[in-house]
């Protein structure tokens, strides 16, 4: 971090991840080590569970990674300290610079889908940088999935760098090198694998807990009233089958997402919560009288649905017209649903 | 895994296309295919929108109405228009 108070220049913050520096024409530039050590994984897992990932940043600007001489190739990378991990884990090995864009604090994709990783804050962070004068060729190897916030063209007619597109992984970077800039299919392709879904569903289950506790809250409240007057017994039954629902919806269905039928998300999340209130009630775990059993039921999978319905976004592979498609039926039919359940609970409380 | 079908807005003018290949390059769903230096959507219904084929087509010869999709993002979108995604808050998506 530049010290904007500071008379004269200030030396950027010195990172535990930086190994030194190198000189070159424009000053130094810091060094980058490629190993992670074990602070860099904790943080890592910190913001698997979505705990202060909002501020996992590093600093934007130049950095150098190996030995790096005006030949060596320029990786431009996001400043989400995740992003920029995974890149100079890869790298282990290889010369390089490392051109670190102002994406917020956001992955490389999701900063592309919103124009922060684009075409300007390129343009912009080479003139910063003077990294013209600091390598001889005029090549940037851009991440596949910064595409969409990027048109190559356009950065090669305002910075005079042509854009080379590197693989969509971080990981198959040393394969691309070694071909020669060319990523095969495989590389250019995204998946959505057991491993990738399982990795997400922590920060899918942080995210909705508010929301499921707020739900809890509420029908383990009206979920007390009854023809006897009001009592709380009924309480911890409501929150065990909203968490159960949370559950569910922010697990099961990540989990098994390629083997529930039907496209739609909404729909996958209605089998798998048709599923959780058959497996609940045939238990009898879903209340003393029918209209409970079927209020609750309805409740189970109204969240299930609505859950499954924002994995959306999450997911590597729908599209907007798609989603805003599937979220015109479902949407209303879920709010029915999680409506009706509730009135059902309180009727079956008053009989 | 692919999501609804025949839905997607992507479009390519065949005509106006010079072949570069940049399209099939950039496009994580392989949606493109390049024939005697033409490309051809041969996946239409694999398209996620992302928008990343048109905005680096040199020539304009591609269209598509692009945003994020994403439920929370649209709903957001259209309480406070924000449209701020779920990824927004720092990233689940890869």
């Amino acid at each position: 971090m530049t010290d904007c108070c500071c008379k004269k220049p200030c030396a950027p913050k010195r990172e535990p991840w930086m190994t030194g520096d190198v000189e070159t024409p424009v000053g130094k530039v810091p060094t980058i080590g490629t190993r992670l050590t074990l602070r860099d994984e904790l943080g890592a897992l910190k913001v698997r569970f979505a705990i202060g990932r909002n501020n996992y940043t590093i600093e934007p600007g130049l950095y150098a990674i190996g030995e790096p001489t005006p030949e060596s190739p320029v990786f431009v990378s996001a400043n989400y300290k995740l992003s920029f991990d995974h890149l100079r884990c890869a790298l282990g090995g290889t010369d390089g610079w490392v051109l670190v864009l102002d994406t917020k604090g956001i992955n490389v994709w999701c900063a592309a889908g919103k124009g922060t990783f684009g075409t300007a804050e390129i343009v912009n962070r080479v003139q910063q940088t003077k990294i013209d004068q600091i390598v001889s060729h005029r090549k940037l190897i851009v991440p596949q999935l910064g595409a969409p916030g990027v048109s190559a063209p356009e950065v090669a007619k305002q910075s005079g760098f042509g854009v080379l597109y590197g693989p969509v992984r971080a990981e198959d970077l040393p394969k691309f090198l070694a071909a020669e800039f060319k990523a095969t299919p495989e590389m250019r392709r995204v998946r959505f694998t057991l491993r990738d879904r399982i990795a997400v569903i922590p920060v899918e289950l942080v995210i909705w807990f508010k929301q499921a506790l707020g739900l809890a809250i509420a029908l383990a409240l009206l979920s007390g009233i009854s023809r006897n007057g009001y009592s709380l017994a009924n309480a911890p039954h409501a929150f065990v089958l909203v968490f159960t629902a949370w559950l569910t919806g922010g697990a099961v269905v990540p989990l098994l997402l390629p083997w529930i039928p039907a496209r739609a998300f909404s729909l996958k999340g209605l089998w798998v919560g048709l599923m959780l209130w058959i497996v609940l009630g045939s238990a009898n775990l879903l209340g003393a009288s029918p209209l409970t059993e079927l209020g609750w039921g309805l409740i189970l999978v109204s969240v299930v649905s609505f859950m499954a319905l924002n994995f959306t976004g999450t997911s590597t592979y729908t599209s907007m017209s798609g989603v805003k498609k599937e979220m015109k039926i479902a949407i209303p039919i879920q709010l029915i649903a999680a409506i009706s359940g509730t009135v059902l609970i309180i009727i079956g409380g008053l009989r | 895994m692919k999501h609804l079908k025949n839905v997607v807005t992507l479009k390519l003018d065949e005509e106006k296309c010079i072949g570069c290949g940049l399209c099939s390059t950039v496009c994580p769903h392989e949606v493109f295919s390049i024939v005697d230096k033409k490309a051809y959507i041969i996946d239409l219904d694999a398209c996620m929108e992302c928008g990343a084929c048109a905005g680096n087509c040199p020539i304009g010869a591609l269209s598509v109405d692009s945003g994020v999709g994403c439920a929370s993002g649209i709903i957001n979108g259209l309480l406070n228009g924000s449209g701020e995604c779920c990824c927004d808050k720092g990233g689940t998506c890869a």
